[in-house]
């Protein structure tokens, strides 16, 4: 009796860790600066620098507009099979990736600093 | 008091002399040529840095020139001026002793690169929105013609692989129609095209051989490319390479490689592959693969040093510090250098005694001694991309 109950705590520790371990946190600090210049240079080789397009659509707010966040999340996340589009999940983890499109979808936020030679 | 007289008419006449090739700003006496000059692409600002390749140094810049986050510039015969095609559809011509402007149009919406006849005579420009190829008078910059990729009714694709060809002649590629044309203007009011279609899927960049003679696409939607023989006296689109991944499950391509700027050294070529990490090698009289050689990461550039001794390789994200250099004697990479953060492009010198290797994150162009490998200078850029030397005015499909 006393077994079970413990294995039934053992196992809710699991699950609350496990349920952790799917839901990461959106992105602070310094990783969002890491992915506001990630999606803006290296997203951009296909998609513009401005997001305004290129071999890649354009992923300008205006471009986005009726998009669900969860299906361009999954874009970003999984890739586009059949489609130039590659699957980022490599380099950022899901809550990262609905993240960005959450920002795509309101306008992406510009880089703080643009690079500048004083 | 004369002499102030003198000074004044000098720096009046100024601007007439600085046509004539003279440096606004030095001693009115110093002529120059621009064979030993370049450009650097300063791709979040808009701005294009000019250098010195003897020198090894920054000498101006001119800003203004829009969005160049993915620019490539082409040269007049004469190397004076620079054509640089923006991300934004605009074509800029610039004079590189002036160090000015001379002219400007908003031609597209959306354009990724051109190209200049082998007579200096027209700029081409291959562009994604609309899709399709619009050629130039190289002087004025006006319109002389206009050739939509309509693959089908109302249907435009996006041009990729642009190149010249001998005779006032273009060669692309039409990545949504899975189609190479080949366009003559010799008369541009009558542009004449020959198309090849189902050349294979998604192609998505491709280069001419030095001769001129064979066009090769990379695909991206097939394990192959795609090569038509210029030469032959019904060209047809043939495969080379076919299944060179063997059906293996590709890996991730986070930048579409780059055939530009053709890697053929000796008789062999160097391309690469997609979706591999790595270099292929194949024989140009046979077309047949000779061997693949693995690298660092998802290629990016493959570029032969001049003499062909060396081929130079970058890397999409996230292997774009370095950079590899691979002896074609040897077929083995005999050096990995780290030359900076996001490495965008390299290009060699004329005679290829030195490489130009640009990394947009730490804002700097590396200039290497390629026979030594070591690093000889650095120059502060600001998000430095493509670098293109004057040499290129010489060169058929650069």
């Amino acid at each position: 009796m006393r077994a079970a109950v413990l294995l039934s705590v053992c196992g809710l520790g699991l699950l609350a860790q496990t349920a952790f371990a799917e839901v990461p946190e959106a992105p602070q600090g310094a990783r969002v600066q890491a992915l506001v210049h990630m999606v803006r240079q290296d997203c951009g080789s296909c998609h513009g620098m401005r997001l305004t397009g290129g071999l890649g659509p354009p992923l300008t707010r205006e471009a986005l507009a009726g998009f669900p966040v969860e299906s361009l999340a999954a874009t970003i996340y999984h890739g586009r099979p059949g489609t130039p589009m590659p699957p980022w999940s490599a380099m950022l983890n899901e809550a990262e990736a609905r993240w960005i499109a959450q920002q795509l979808l309101q306008g992406f936020p510009e880089e703080k600093t643009t690079p500048r030679i004083p | 008091m004369k002499r102030r007289q003198l000074l004044a008419s000098a720096a009046v006449a100024l601007p007439s002399f600085a046509a004539l090739g003279l440096l606004p700003g030095c001693a009115a006496t110093v002529l120059r040529g621009t064979g030993d000059l370049g450009v650097v692409i300063g791709r979040a600002n808009g701005t294009l840095y000019l250098v010195d390749t003897t020198a090894e140094t920054v000498i101006g810049e001119v800003p203004g020139l829009g969005d160049l986050s993915h620019a490539s510039v082409v040269f007049s015969r004469d190397g004076l001026f620079a054509y640089v095609f923006g991300r934004d559809g605009g074509l800029t011509q610039v004079n590189l002793l002036e160090r000015r402007i001379t002219r400007r149009v908003m031609q597209a919406g959306n354009s990724i690169g051109g190209a200049i006849s082998a007579d200096g005579s027209l700029v081409a420009s291959q562009n994604y929105t609309p899709g399709g190829v619009k050629v130039f008078d190289a002087h004025t910059l006006e319109l002389v013609a206009d050739v939509p990729a309509e693959y089908a009714p109302g249907k435009l694709s996006k041009v990729v692989g642009l190149v010249d060809l001998p005779g006032r002649r273009f060669a692309y590629s039409l990545f949504d129609a899975d189609a190479i044309w080949v366009i003559d203007c010799t008369n541009p009011a009558r542009v004449g095209v020959q198309k090849f279609e189902g050349i294979g899927k998604q192609p998505y960049d491709a280069l001419v051989t030095p001769d001129g003679r064979h066009y090769i696409a990379g695909l991206f939607g097939e394990d192959g490319l795609a090569m038509i023989d210029l030469w032959a006296e019904k060209p047809k689109a043939q495969r080379i390479l076919n299944g060179y991944g063997r059906g293996q499950e590709a890996l991730p391509v986070y930048k579409m490689p780059h055939l530009r700027g053709w890697a053929v050294a000796g008789r062999r070529a160097y391309l690469p592959a997609i979706g591999r990490h790595e270099v292929l090698v194949v024989d140009t009289d046979t077309w047949k693969e000779v061997g693949r050689i693995p690298v660092a990461g998802q290629p990016v550039f493959v570029m032969a040093r001049p003499d062909g001794r060396q081929v130079w390789v970058n890397f999409s994200v996230p292997d774009y510090h370095r950079v590899q250099v691979i002896d074609t004697q040897t077929q083995s990479i005999v050096k990995t250098l780290e030359p900076g953060k996001a490495v965008l492009h390299m290009e060699f010198t004329p005679r290829g005694e030195s490489v130009w290797i640009s990394s947009r994150d730490d804002n700097r162009v590396s200039i290497i001694d390629t026979q030594t490998l070591a690093v000889r200078k650095q120059l502060q850029v600001p998000s430095p991309s493509g670098i293109f030397f004057t040499s290129r005015a010489a060169r058929l499909g650069f």
